[in-house]
Parts: C-alpha cells; sequence; structure tokens
C-alpha cells in the first residue's frame, strides 16, 4: 500500500475511531476508501466485543457501584472494539449531552446513559434526542424530576435547546417556559437509597396527573404538545441541523470556537458546514448520513493534525500504539484516571457544556500528564506494540542510518507529520547514537532501548498532540 | 499586610470529604451536643478547653499550641446560602464562588491573574497534588502543577539521569516557538517551555533545603514540607494549594477522624516551625477550609453530611482568636431542624484574604462585596 494512502487511513481511524495499529492498518490494503467508511458506518455487522474474559478479571463489573471501573471498561472497548466509531460517537454523545456522576453519585444511571449513547451512536437525532429525555440520568441531571406542573423548572427544557439542538439565540424565553411545561411529569423513580443495600437502578415514569396538557406555543407552531412534540419541532429547526453539524465538524474535523461563541462567530469552513447541513436535512437529521458526507469529503480527508487529541484520544491511541491492553492486564483501571489527571474525567464532564476543546485541552499540568503517560506508555520494550516496531526496524538487519531510523519511526507510530524542528530535533537525538545496527546481542539490546527512547521523544512531541 | 520586603504569600489548605466541624472545635459543655451524638462525640475529661464552651479535640494539641501563641483565627461557622450536600458541588461552590451556577474559574486563578498579570513567573501559582483542583483554574493563566516536587517535571519516567537530560534538551528545541506555525501549535510550545522553566527553578528547591524539623510520614505533611522547601527557596510563588484527604466520615468515625486531625495538627506545627527556624515565616498565612460541615446527630457510627464548617487562618501575621459566631445547637435554631446555620458567609472569608492579605480588590473575584472579618495584626 502506498505510503499516502496509509496515511489517510490512518487519519480516517484516528477521527472515525481512537486510531489504528500499522497491522490493522496494513490489513486494510487493497480495501477503497469508501469501503472502510462504509464499514466503520456499519457497526451492527462487525462482532461486538467479548466482554465474558473482562468480567473474569475485573470482577468489579458484577456491580454498579464504581464509576472507574466501568470508565475502564469503556476504554477498554475504545481499545478493542471491532467498532471503533460506535465508541468514538459514544463520546462524542457524551460530551454534547454532558451529564456528570458528580450530582447524583448514582452508578447505575450513569452507566446506563452511556448505554443509551452507544445504543444510538448513528440514529437520526430525532431518536437520540427523545431517548435522551427519558433518560433518568439526564432527568435527574437537569433538574427535570423537578419540573411539576404546578411549578415548572426550566433547566431542562432550556439545555435542551441551548446545549442540546438549537444554541443560544435561536428561541425565546416565552419558549423555554412552553418546553419546559411540555416536560413536566417526565420524572423518574426514587431509588432505593445506597445506604446499606447499595446502588439500585432507577427508571423513566411518566406521570399524566404532573403534566400540564394545555395548548402552548412553541417556536410559533400551537398545540398541546407534550414533550415529544417538542422534539419533533425542534429537529425540524434550521438552527438544529446548523448546530449538529458544527459539533460534528469540531468533534471530527477540526478544533472550533467553544460552543457559547457559536452565535456570535461563524465556522472556519462556512461551506464544509454548509455541506453537512444539507445532508442533515436530505436525511432528516440521520447521524449516518452525514458522516458519510463528512469522512468522503475533501475537506475531512485534508483535515490532518488540526485537532488537539482530548486526554482519553491521548490514552487509548498511546495504547493501540504500544499494544498494551489487547487483553485483560493489570493498569487498566488507572487509565481512566490518567484521562482524568489530563482534563477529563469520563462520567463527569465539569459542567452541563461539556469539556472545552481544542487548546482548552493544555495547561501547564496537562501538558506535563500527557507527555509522561505517553511517554511511559511506549518506554517499555517489552509492550508488544514497541517489540513490533523494534521487529520492523531490524527487518532484514541491514544497519539504519540515523535519518532512516527517524522517518521508519515517524511512519510506524503514525504515519505522523513532524515539522522541521521536529524532525531535526529527533534527528539529532537519532545521529548522537549513530547507525541503528541489530548484530550481536548487546547491540540488539542497545538499539532496542534507543528505539524506544525515540519512540518517548515522537509521543512527547508538539505534533502528537494533534489529531 | 506583609513587610516591605517580602510579599505576602497565602497556603489553602483543603479538607476535603467535609470535615466535622462539631468534632474539631467542639461545644464541650453543650447538653445537646452529648444528647445529639450518643456515639460519636468527644467526652468532656478528654478535650482541650479553648474557654468555658469550646474546646479543642484532644488529637490537636500541637494546633492548640499555635492557637495558644495567637497565631490561629478560628472562623466559626462558615458556609454558603441555599446549602447543596454534594460533596462535588460543594467543593464546586468553594472553588469558583458561584452558589447558583456551575462555572469554571477558580478564584485562586484571577487572583493569580490578578497578582502577576504579564505572567512573569510561572511559578506564581503551585498546586501540590496531580490534577489541578478548580479553584486555581482560570484561561490562560500558568498554574504549575506538581505531584511529587522530587521527581517533578517532563519524561519523570526516565529514571537514568544523563537520558532523562538528553531527553528534555531534545524536548525544549522541539518545543521551541516557530513564527507561523500557528496559534494552537505556538500556545503549545509556549506551554511546553514554561513546563520546562517552572521544572528548572523548582529542581532548586530540594537542593537548596536543609532544616532540622522532622516531618510526619503522611501525604499531608509531605505536601506541606513540598510548600516549605518551595518557599525557602525563594522562587516567588504567592498561592500554594494543598489537600487533605478522607474527611467523609459517614461511618467509623470515631477510628478514622483524630487519625486526621492528628496529621493535620502535626503537618501544620511542623510547616510554621520550619518557616520560623529560616525565619521565612512573617508572609506566610494559611488557610484552612473544608466544603462543610456534618449533620448535628450522628447516625451510630460516623456523622451524614451537613452544612456550617469552620475555617482557620493560621501564621504569624493572623491575630489568633474565635471570629465569628458558633452555630447554635438549639433546636429552634437549627438549619431544617438538622444542621448547623453558618453566619459567615465563605466569599466574605475570601475577601478579607483577598483584600487584607494579598492586597488585591476582592469584588470582582468573589462576586461582589461581603461583610469581611479583621483577622490579621497592623
Amino acid at each position: 500500500m502506498a505510503e499516502s494512502d496509509v496515511a489517510l487511513l490512518a487519519h480516517l481511524m484516528r477521527r472515525a475511531g481512537f486510531g489504528a495499529t500499522r497491522a490493522e492498518l496494513d490489513a486494510l490494503a487493497g480495501r477503497s476508501y469508501e469501503s472502510v467508511v462504509e464499514e466503520l458506518l456499519h457497526p451492527e455487522q462487525q462482532p461486538d466485543i467479548d466482554e465474558d474474559i473482562l468480567r473474569r478479571y475485573f470482577p468489579g463489573l458484577v456491580h454498579q457501584d464504581s464509576p472507574g471501573t466501568w470508565n475502564a471498561r469503556w476504554i477498554y472497548r475504545m481499545i478493542n472494539s471491532r467498532r471503533p466509531l460506535e465508541e468514538k460517537l459514544t463520546l462524542f454523545w457524551h460530551g454534547l449531552f454532558a451529564t456528570g456522576w458528580d450530582k447524583s453519585e448514582h452508578t447505575p444511571s450513569s452507566i446506563s446513559q452511556i448505554e443509551l449513547f452507544r445504543r444510538n451512536a448513528l440514529a437520526p437525532l430525532r431518536t437520540i434526542l427523545l431517548e435522551l429525555s427519558h433518560d433518568p440520568a439526564m432527568l435527574y441531571w437537569l433538574d427535570n424530576s423537578e419540573n411539576h406542573r404546578d411549578a415548572p423548572n426550566e433547566n431542562y427544557g432550556r439545555e435542551l435547546m441551548e446545549l442540546f439542538s438549537m444554541g443560544l439565540g435561536n428561541y425565546s424565553e416565552f419558549d423555554v417556559k412552553m418546553a419546559a411545561r411540555a416536560f413536566t411529569g417526565w420524572t423518574v423513580e426514587q431509588p432505593i437509597p445506597i445506604y446499606p443495600y447499595g446502588y439500585y437502578p432507577t427508571r423513566f415514569v411518566y406521570r399524566p396527573e404532573d403534566h400540564d396538557d394545555s395548548e402552548k406555543t412553541f417556536l410559533g407552531e400551537t398545540g398541546r404538545w407534550n414533550g415529544e412534540d417538542i422534539i419533533d419541532i425542534i429537529v425540524r429547526q434550521p438552527a438544529t441541523a446548523r448546530f449538529i453539524a458544527r459539533h460534528l465538524y469540531n468533534f471530527f474535523v477540526a478544533d472550533e470556537p467553544q460552543v457559547p461563541a457559536w452565535n456570535q462567530s461563524p465556522p472556519a469552513d462556512p461551506r464544509a458546514v454548509d455541506t453537512l447541513i444539507a445532508e442533515y436535512n436530505a436525511s432528516s437529521g440521520d447521524i449516518r448520513s452525514i458522516l458519510r458526507v463528512l469522512f468522503n469529503s475533501d475537506f475531512f480527508k485534508e483535515a490532518r493534525f488540526c485537532r488537539v487529541k482530548s486526554p482519553v484520544e491521548l490514552v487509548v491511541g498511546t495504547v493501540k500504539l504500544s499494544g498494551a491492553h489487547r487483553l485483560p492486564e493489570p493498569g487498566l483501571l488507572a487509565l481512566p484516571g490518567a484521562a482524568g489527571l489530563m482534563g477529563q474525567r469520563l462520567m463527569n464532564p465539569p459542567t452541563v457544556e461539556g469539556w472545552h476543546t481544542g487548546k482548552e485541552w493544555i495547561d501547564g499540568g496537562t501538558l506535563n500528564e500527557r507527555v509522561n503517560f505517553a511517554a511511559n506508555e511506549v518506554g517499555d520494550t517489552r509492550k508488544p506494540g514497541v517489540k513490533a516496531i523494534v521487529e520492523a526496524l531490524s527487518n532484514g538487519g541491514a544497519p539504519l542510518p540515523p535519518a532512516a531510523f527517524v522517518d521508519r519511526c515517524l511512519e510506524l507510530a503514525g504515519p505522523l507529520d513532524a515539522c522541521s524542528t521536529t524532525r531535526a530535533a529527533l534527528l539529532r537525538y537519532a545521529e548522537s547514537g549513530g547507525e541503528l545496527c541489530f548484530g550481536a546481542d548487546a547491540e540488539k539490546e542497545e538499539s532496542r532501548g534507543r528505539v524506544a527512547r525515540m519512540l518517548q521523544l515522537i509521543v512527547a512531541s508538539p505534533e502528537y498532540q494533534f489529531a | 499586610m506583609a513587610d516591605g520586603e517580602r510579599e505576602p504569600v497565602l497556603v489553602v489548605l483543603q479538607l476535603s470529604g467535609g470535615n466535622d466541624f462539631l468534632n474539631t472545635v467542639i461545644p464541650y459543655e453543650d447538653g445537646i451536643y452529648h444528647d445529639s451524638r450518643p456515639t460519636v462525640r468527644v467526652a468532656e475529661e478528654q478535650v482541650i478547653p479553648i474557654d468555658g464552651t469550646l474546646a479543642f479535640h484532644p488529637q490537636l494539641a500541637r494546633f492548640n499550641d499555635l492557637f495558644s501563641q495567637d497565631k490561629v483565627a478560628v472562623i466559626q461557622g462558615v458556609g454558603y446560602p441555599n446549602h447543596n450536600r454534594s460533596h462535588f458541588r460543594g467543593m464546586d461552590i468553594w472553588h469558583t464562588c458561584e452558589p447558583e451556577k456551575v462555572a469554571t474559574e477558580g478564584w485562586l486563578g484571577k487572583a493569580i491573574r490578578d497578582l502577576d498579570p504579564q505572567h512573569e513567573n510561572v511559578l506564581t501559582g503551585i498546586s501540590f497534588g496531580r490534577g489541578l483542583p478548580r479553584a486555581m483554574a482560570a484561561p490562560e493563566v500558568p498554574i504549575t502543577s506538581v505531584g511529587d516536587l522530587d521527581s517533578y517535571g517532563l519524561m519523570s519516567g526516565i529514571k537514568a539521569q544523563q537520558q532523562r537530560d538528553e531527553a528534555l534538551d531534545i524536548f525544549r528545541q522541539m518545543y521551541t516557538p516557530a513564527v507561523g506555525s500557528g496559534m494552537v501549535k505556538d500556545y503549545l510550545s509556549h506551554t511546553g517551555v514554561d513546563v520546562l522553566t517552572g521544572a528548572d527553578l523548582l529542581k532548586q528547591a530540594p537542593e537548596k533545603y536543609h532544616s532540622t524539623v522532622q516531618y510526619a510520614d503522611n501525604p499531608l505533611a509531605k505536601s506541606l514540607r513540598d510548600v516549605a522547601r518551595v518557599h525557602l527557596a525563594g522562587l516567588g510563588t504567592r498561592v500554594f494549594y494543598t489537600q487533605h484527604g478522607g474527611y467523609d466520615s459517614h461511618a467509623t468515625q470515631l477510628a478514622t477522624h483524630p487519625k486526621l486531625l492528628g496529621e493535620l495538627s502535626g503537618a501544620v506545627a511542623d510547616f510554621f516551625q520550619d518557616l520560623e527556624e529560616h525565619d521565612a515565616a512573617d508572609n506566610v498565612v494559611m488557610l484552612v477550609f473544608t466544603e462543610f460541615g456534618r449533620r448535628i446527630k450522628d447516625n451510630g457510627s460516623g456523622t451524614d453530611h451537613g452544612s456550617g464548617g469552620g475555617a482557620y487562618l493560621i501564621g504569624k501575621p493572623v491575630q489568633g482568636g474565635l471570629y465569628g459566631q458558633y452555630p447554635s445547637l438549639d433546636p429552634t435554631q437549627q438549619l431544617n431542624g438538622e444542621d448547623l446555620r453558618h453566619h459567615v458567609d465563605f466569599r466574605g472569608v475570601y475577601a478579607t484574604v483577598l483584600e487584607q492579605w494579598l492586597g488585591l480588590d476582592a469584588n470582582p473575584i468573589v462576586g461582589g462585596t461581603y461583610e469581611q472579618l479583621h483577622p490579621f495584626r497592623n
């Protein structure tokens, strides 16, 4: 396979998934790009992950009590799933419909919300919003459980429009009140308290006696609207098409300004967003159709290394590179915590706005964590991914001159586009040790160490911070 | 205000989990205390009396020594309106000064921006412990977050010093800001260089440090020793942040809480002794806080989340004593019939520290004007 094709597929797998190993990329040789996209868009045609072995090694999964254990399971799925886009979209919806465990401290509902996102990863937007409005974690998080016929609570009605579908400036305060009234009576069953018997799940409950069934005018349309009608009206709004298009662009293509700025600052690439909007309209908000257009577009194919990796992307991508955790092994439970130290605690976005992305992932503390995590992960020559790279470099046994040493490592760890400054720095390291030789055992041992060190420098580079 | 030569320094110590104020500063003569706490109480004969009505927990002996030297201001009954019993929400409110909505900028992040508006020193604010507390977060404000001072920095997983130095050298070259590389890349480069600079400066701290003080072997003592080492190295740090966890004593409180208070008392006393030994205590004030107090009644083994905790200002510049009003245990005065009612808004405590100690305009940081205390010597 031509190196340019490899680079394009690697780009696709970084964005539509969490990256691919060189072996995974080589396995795609001979396939057309479009067919790989199509396979990603149909996760249901790929086998689901076998979790029996995971449960055997992590008995904490028997109980739905620790978010950390369940986040480790999620990360394991991100690493190993044959349905990478399904896991990537689960993360996308989690960031968009940001719900924090910290408020409810009720793990079963946090877990079932993530399952909801996975189950509906590629569903039409209407389906997703409707399921979301029935989701106990969401109803509690945004106080719809306190939204009563005689005492409406506007929180969910407001955020449904402001942050989940249309964006600020596209509806009035009157519309917020009407949406809130339409969702009265949509509540959750009070779960059994955690002490002393542990967590019990909860479920959605509709209380007709607490529902305001009167006539409402919402976004100019009048009727005795219930919550479902509100969603029907919302998904037809041009503002919704634009809002979802910008979110998909920001998550899959290139970093955009943060959501609160969207009603003031236009998209960086208006034509790209218009293309996505057109497909939203043509498909009635079908996420699969919109993503098909997105992944096959030139604006996507050209947008290499222009998104700052989220912490979860950095952690999972680096683990894929090192080849660890392909089967359950110690250390898995530490991975969600590593992403947390970089600023992304799964099941715990900081606010209902979700994580701020792009350069806001980076500060002194988080950069330190990112660099050290990645360097530690690939600095171990016993890890299968590192071994495979050593193997590929020593193939043939001929000594590798410093420039080839750098370029081959950049290829095998990405391929990664290094700027001239970075490449010059890496070359300086390569030259300090001379040719890379795989002759005698002592030479091999030394070369393994040098390859690991080169990989550590590569994952510490500025370029590696981008997807 | 500190003397002319040395700039004022603030050390914030967060007691995570909700420290039980009633068993820290104990109303030992109050019958309602003993009746409400059939199990989780401290017997009258064990306490360290402050006056005829209040006493410190017996594990706070060294803390009491500082109090006897008039170096501890005990602020009684601190809280925020519309009390929320979630740890996380409670801590968020303390960190961001936003009781009504969820905010992301921290009060200390904003204070550090005001202390060092040109970002002249990457070490103006340092948090000890990995992961930045929201209190220290503010966009574009470089905060250094140190897990372990002795191994702090990039590439800390490379154990051989020569190899690590070589890797750091390459790192520096890769992160050299290049003209025209784009805004995000440029920001990333500067951040990388800041981290290197901070680590280089911090490396001096352990090298320079000598002390006769023997800190205990627990995470808080270790953190405060790190604070002392950095402060004594004179690196210009104005705000230090550190945490002591484990105060969420729903169960077996009689076993866990005294241990924590003992660690707290010893670590704080050792810290100030260390500073005094180096004649470096004149410009340091420590603020100790917790997200909330605990329920008045015990639950048979521990205490559940409550309200109205206490805060403490400690240091030579502090005029020691009791401040505010002890929350009444009288059932008619209790909040919601089960909680302590606070009389001091936490933002008033922050404003006191920001204006009277750090010399900043508190209003924009805490979001309004709140009644201040007067706990500093002139």
